[in-house]
């Protein structure tokens, strides 16, 4: 097991594994996606207050959850990457950065999307929204260091800096904005409880987070491969590679 | 002994390229009068939005100032000898920190008195709001020597740094300018001041190994 996981860390190998694998997770993500949004878009009850303008949570809770998901997951890679200077976690970090940023861009979309029906107006600066919109900035910020050095490595090492501090900041920031948003607005914006969810309307959601989780899973192994490619590019493997395709 | 020496060396330093230093000091100000042309000279208005005027210009005006933390260091190679001198890294950067503090964030906090009267904020509460910079702006420069000790190598790290840090200032900028604006309206000012005197705790205890860390990478490049 651990002799597999070790070797899992050098990039040729990784390359083939992700090979045969990212195909079968593309395409069973595609058909839990498909079975969430039939469950969500045709099996599940309207809202007795939204109507059906509550079904984009149905993409948008997914969204929200994975662009966490994937801030953790570059955050943690970065660290691994820069204590045990493994080449392949800073790859997972680079990779990882344009797809969570495609997630909370997703998440914003869809929630402000929403928020027009519901609350009337595109944009309301509630904590949640609010969060999102920070974590954005942090992942761009986190993009931008990466591609600013011409020497690939160090760019890896320096935004693995940040993306630690980042990580850090997060529960902070988080706290404050919630602090902040209480003492400017009241709950007026959060209308009816929206705690009571009957089983027709949860077990989609929950398929439609599986589904998601599976679709990030196949593109960050996709991504992966390309950065790996890019990082190896002068090596015997991938040459080799090049040539037999 | 030798770490007063670092910091007599980075004040001798600043005094002798003190024009450069008041430019943020300078950026501050004018930043802060451009607020009034364009929204409406209305004292009313002015005095409600002092509190997150003056803060957010303080912020810009301290990460600008970031810019030039290690810099000179960087290009004469000072910033090697210190890696390899005996005091750790950590340290030096923490006094380094500092020192700049004094000579760009320090002007800062008390010319901020003089920002309030144009902007109509009321007297009564000059207390907190100088406090909440005086607390507020060390952390500020903690984030923001995070973020040159990244781009230091860099030639456009000047305008990469603002982008990088600027997210993570959010906390600091909601209490000190929450502080700010409660004391101008009379409420307890005490929670918003407590945060931020834990998170200038927070970020002096951390934020050393983040820089001290972000050198070496920008060193071995």
């Amino acid at each position: 097991m651990f002799v597999w996981f070790h070797k899992l860390a050098s990039p040729p190998f990784f390359y083939r594994f992700a090979e045969k694998l990212a195909p079968w997770l593309g395409w069973l993500s595609l058909l839990v996606i498909l079975a969430g949004l039939y469950g969500g878009l045709w099996l599940s009850p309207p809202d007795y207050q939204q109507g059906d303008g509550f079904r984009i949570i149905y993409v948008h809770v997914p969204s929200a959850w994975i662009s966490m998901f994937a801030y953790m997951l570059m955050a943690t890679a970065a660290a691994i990457g820069l204590i045990w200077r493994i080449k392949l976690a800073h790859a997972v970090s680079a990779a990882a950065a344009p797809l969570g940023a495609s997630f909370t861009f997703l998440a914003l979309v869809t929630g402000s999307l929403w928020g027009k029906p519901m609350w009337g107006t595109y944009w309301v600066w509630d904590a949640r929204l609010t969060s999102e919109l920070i974590l954005l900035f942090l992942y761009l910020g986190y993009i931008a260091l990466n591609h600013a050095f011409e020497d690939r490595r160090t760019g890896d090492r320096a935004s693995a800096i940040l993306a630690i501090v980042g990580a850090v900041n997060v529960p902070i920031i988080h706290f404050s904005v919630n602090w902040w948003n209480t003492l400017h607005q009241g709950p007026t914006v959060f209308f009816g409880p929206k705690a009571e969810m009957p089983p027709s309307m949860y077990i989609p959601l929950f398929i439609m987070m599986f589904g998601f989780m599976l679709f990030f899973a196949a593109f960050m192994l996709k991504r992966l491969q390309v950065e790996v490619l890019q990082r190896e590019r002068n090596t015997v493997w991938v040459r080799e590679l090049v040539e037999q395709s | 002994m030798r770490l007063t020496a670092l910091i007599e060396r980075d004040l001798r330093l600043a005094y002798r390229r003190r024009g450069e230093l008041a430019t943020p000091v300078i950026f501050f100000v004018i930043v802060t009068a451009l607020f009034p042309l364009a929204l409406n000279p209305d004292p009313a208005l002015l005095r409600t939005l002092a509190p997150g005027v003056i803060w957010v210009a303080a912020l810009l005006a301290v990460l600008i100032g970031q810019d030039s933390l290690f810099k000179t260091d960087y290009e004469d190679g000072s910033l090697e000898l210190m890696l390899l001198s005996p005091i750790t890294l950590e340290w030096i950067v923490i006094l380094r920190v500092f020192t700049h503090w004094l000579v760009t964030g320090l002007p800062l906090v008390i010319l901020s008195l003089l920002m309030a009267l144009l902007l109509d904020y009321p007297t009564h509460a000059l207390g907190t709001l100088v406090m909440s910079l005086f607390l507020g702006t060390p952390i500020l420069s903690c984030l923001g020597a995070v973020g040159a000790s990244l781009t230091v190598g860099l030639r456009r790290g000047f305008m990469l740094l603002p982008i990088l840090v600027l997210p993570l200032t959010v906390p600091v900028l909601i209490f000190g300018a929450a502080a700010a604006g409660r004391a101008a309206v009379g409420d307890p000012v005490a929670a918003p001041l407590y945060f931020l005197g834990a998170m200038l705790i927070l970020a002096i205890t951390l934020a050393p190994f983040a820089i001290a860390a972000g050198l070496r990478i920008s060193l071995e490049s």
